[in-house]
């Protein structure tokens, strides 16, 4: 019991802590607390719903105050113009700006030039066009909306406490969302896009989804906040609802705090809400406001990962507990190799891609059976990474058919493709840099294979950690590991999706000879365990120790395929790669 | 329906208001594209410089143009000291909208504790002249305006194609460190263009302190629009800024004559919506 009780105690106070300040309005404080701490609810509920979709994917919107005042809208016009009871128009105050949310998402996720900044303008400008709306007509019309008609539901036994006590349930409710959201699968794959989208997509994250999923929640629960607060403040313009201070503090309080922590934006809103306050009620509002923008500033210098982390990190260092888990054994795996299929695994036919007036691919066919070591070779600029990138799905093709296992995935999107069992690694390792190496490789394991307990997960991660040396590794930051340790943390990514076809882009460049052996012995146990490899290569050596055929590719073009000293014999060939044979 | 004199004067007028966005949209538009660096607080500047203009004029009597020749410089030395603090922080796009927003906040702050909140007009003898051209009225400010935003953007255009500078920074955006091992001395370039950026903040706050009424909140007026602007006209583009406020200063203008002037606010993110959607090549 004495180890749970370590466990236990947080949940227990968090228990007793909701309790007591749902119950705390019972105490008729002076409303001036009651007031008080529904604002710090209310910047806490906001900041948290921001960071779902900014702090954890990445994607800082600055439109937070679009969702809020549509929120705020829904509820003034519903009450006191269509006579609707007050708690009823919640549920719509939070459906409406999701929807709209789903609505801007659908529109500027699928913008292929689509880059941070530009999203925070972008929701910026949302922001102006829907106040601009809202004004001139009925919905507001310039005049403003008076609320002091609309009755409140007595849930406490005065006003203020009723709003206290629905500020405190959203936020509550806000903040169950947030943890339930980091602690799973959406919220891997949204840290995963946060760190590196494009890589995110090709282990099988459906990026697009996921992001529209948590734009939704945050507007909407942004959307909920405004429809309270609309009772809250009685008398609504379109000035106050669409302030630039909104999405102003959201962003300082969540960034404050540390946006892509779960709890880090509640710590921010809290501590920011506390010195507004002492500034207002000092009289010095203005004052107040520069203030905070100073306090930006310098946590954005000084503190880019927030209070939160840092924080945890200072603690972890004090403890010096050691962070990682204990390495899992791992038997060493040599199943008997196995023979080369007669079935193709792999189809290609045709494969054309054009970027603009660039032919990178000109029509090439090219079968790989199944439990074959396919050698890519070629000269630099013959199409071997672009072959890799349109079977992978990450270039649409021009042209042309891709199947794996007969299945047609051409036109799939990558994560389509990933699920399908095509997996990848990147001739420079992209790993997701604010992920350890477990929880890189946990990724690609979770979002490869259909969906399993997350403990089999985690252990099925750990053997392929073990299985590629990074054993001991398993807590380390991928700044923290050589490049040989991060091209085989690229390659237990890729196992641990239990690709049938496995696409290796140069994973032996840059190593020393010694490294090289080991890499080819890791790419013959993954062959012996059943995958199908295609992998482009520029070491001669290895090529032909490891391939059973080699395709060698010219302009983007098939020039040559069959045996390994067959091909490389071939004079057409030696002749497009004079001295590079050599050189390697 | 308005009648077509009224459409052709909505489109003069407006086509000469979008020369104040593409000046605005200049000076974003370069260090966006070629620093990588968004500059919220450019609008800011441009409205410190208005104030500045104003008191120079209606306290010293000081003739804009004298104004403008002081306050260009100080935008100039203000934009340098910018460019220090992202150099000395390594200072990301999103990480730079964020201090630069909060720079503005703090710069509205300033501009309202000394200025006040009220709104202040700077009337000068240039406001309502204006020539005459068939049915039409050219208002003289405005024209200048234009005249002025089309040769800096042309000249800058120039600068940047025609020297190698205009490569070099675009070769130290895409990679600094590949850049610099070619001698590209991007460090010396981006003060430069920093600083002309930050300048052409002041040469639009010296027309905005001669056309519009100034009042703090107004900072924010723009942002929107020249934002809208800045991306149609294509990151780094002087000319396609220019171009492109033309473009939606007289979208705006005709929307306001047939509709009514509220709606104006919408066309631009109308606009914007419509070509990112569209994506054009030359975007």
């Amino acid at each position: 019991m004495a180890v749970n009780a370590g466990r236990d105690l947080p949940k227990l106070g968090a228990v007793i802590a909701i309790g007591v300040l749902a119950l705390l309005p019972m105490a008729r404080l002076p409303a001036f607390y009651d007031s008080f701490l529904y604002l710090v609810f209310f910047w806490v509920s906001l900041s948290t719903s921001w960071a779902l979709l900014s702090g954890f994917a990445g994607y800082f919107s600055l439109g937070h105050a679009a969702f809020f005042g549509v929120g705020v809208y829904v509820t003034a016009d519903l009450t006191t113009k269509f006579g609707w009871p007050f708690l009823a128009t919640l549920p719509v105050a939070a459906a409406l700006p999701a929807l709209l949310a789903l609505g801007i998402g659908a529109i500027v996720f699928r913008l292929r030039r689509l880059r941070g900044e530009l999203f925070a303008l972008l929701t910026l400008s949302v922001t102006f066009v829907i106040a601009t709306i809202i004004l001139n007509t009925p919905i507001d019309g310039g005049g403003g909306i008076f609320m002091s008609a609309v009755p409140l539901p007595a849930i406490m036994p005065t006003p203020t406490g009723s709003i206290y006590l629905l500020g405190f349930v959203i936020c509550v409710a806000t903040l169950a969302i947030a943890w339930t959201v980091a602690h799973s699968r959406l919220g891997m794959g949204l840290f995963a896009i946060h760190d590196d989208e494009d890589v995110a997509e090709a282990k099988g994250v459906p990026t697009l989804r996921y992001k529209l999923i948590a734009f939704a929640l945050s507007a909407g629960i942004a959307g909920a906040v405004g429809g309270v607060h609309a009772m809250y403040v009685g008398f609504i313009t379109v000035s106050g609802t669409f302030e630039l201070t909104v999405p102003l503090y959201v962003v300082l309080m969540s960034v404050l705090g540390g946006a892509r922590n779960w709890f880090g934006p509640a710590i921010g809103a809290t501590v920011i809400t506390v010195l507004l306050y002492a500034f207002i009620s000092g009289g010095e509002a203005m004052i107040g406001r520069a203030i905070v923008g100073v306090i930006l500033i310098s946590a954005i210098l000084w503190l880019p990962d927030g209070a939160v982390p840092a924080a945890k990190q200072w603690l972890a260092r004090r403890r010096r507990v050691p962070a990682h888990p204990p390495p899992a054994a791992v038997a060493p795996v040599v199943p008997p190799a196995r023979p080369v299929g007669e079935r193709a695994l792999l189809q290609v036919r045709g494969a054309a891609k054009r970027f603009g007036g660039l032919q990178a691919l000109g029509g090439v066919d090219l079968d790989v059976r199944e439990g074959e070591i396919l050698g890519l070779v070629g000269p630099n600029g013959s199409g071997k990474t672009t072959l890799i990138n349109v079977i992978s799905g990450f270039y649409s093709l021009t042209s042309g058919t891709v199947t794996v296992a007969g299945v047609e995935i051409g036109n799939l999107p990558a994560h389509e493709i990933a699920r399908r069992g095509v997996a990848r690694t990147y001739q420079i390792p992209r790993p997701f840099v604010n992920m350890t190496v477990l929880e890189n490789v946990v990724l690609a394991a979770t979002f490869g294979n259909p969906s399993r307990p997350a403990a089999e997960t985690r252990d099925e991660a750990l053997h392929w950690i073990g299985f590629t040396g990074l054993s001991g590794k398993e807590a380390v930051l991928p700044g923290g590991l050589n490049l040989h340790e991060r091209k085989f943390l690229e390659l237990a990514r890729a196992l641990a999706a239990k690709p049938k076809l496995l696409l290796l882009d140069e994973v032996l460049s840059g190593l020393n000879p010694a490294e090289v052996d080991n890499a080819i012995r890791l790419v013959r146990a993954i062959r012996a365990q059943g995958a199908t490899i295609v992998f482009v290569e520029h070491l001669m050596r290895a090529v032909v120790e490891l391939s059973d055929r080699i395709a060698v590719l010219n302009e983007g073009k098939l020039f040559a395929l069959g045996a390994p000293r067959e091909v490389m014999r071939d004079p057409r060939v030696v002749s497009i790669y004079l001295g590079k044979a050599y050189a390697a | 329906m308005p009648s077509a004199t009224l459409l052709g004067q909505a489109l003069i007028s407006g086509v000469l208001a979008g020369g104040l966005y593409g000046l605005l949209a200049m000076g974003l538009s370069l260090s966006w594209g070629l620093l990588r660096l968004v500059n919220l607080s450019h609008f800011a500047l441009a409205f410190l410089a208005a104030y500045i203009v104003y008191e120079l004029g209606t306290s010293y009597h000081v003739e804009p143009w004298w104004s403008a020749a002081m306050v260009v410089p100080l935008m100039f030395a203000i934009g340098a000291g910018q460019h220090w603090l992202f150099d000395r922080f390594k200072v990301n796009e999103l990480a730079s909208l964020l201090i630069t927003f909060s720079f503005a906040v703090i710069l509205e702050v300033a501009i309202q504790l000394y200025w006040t909140a009220d709104f202040r007009r700077y009337e000068t003898e240039y406001a309502t002249r204006s020539i005459k051209a068939g049915p039409f009225y050219i208002p003289v400010l405005e024209l200048v305006l234009c005249i002025v935003a089309g040769l800096l953007a042309w000249g800058t255009w120039l600068w940047l194609r025609r020297t190698y500078v205009g490569k070099a920074l675009r070769a130290a955006a895409e990679d600094p460190a590949i850049a610099a091992a070619y001698g590209v001395d991007h460090k010396k370039l981006a003060y430069l263009l920093s600083g002309i950026g930050a300048a052409y903040a002041g040469i639009a706050g010296t027309f905005i302190a001669l056309i519009a009424t100034l009042a703090p909140a107004q900072i924010w007026a723009y942002l929107g629009v020249v934002f809208a602007v800045v991306i149609i006209g294509r990151l780094g583009n002087p000319m396609g800024a220019l171009l492109a406020g033309m473009l939606i200063g007289a979208s705006e203008s005709i929307a306001m004559a047939v509709l009514s002037p509220a709606w104006a606010p919408v066309v631009s993110f109308s606009v914007l919506i419509a070509i990112l959607l569209w994506d054009p090549e030359w975007l």
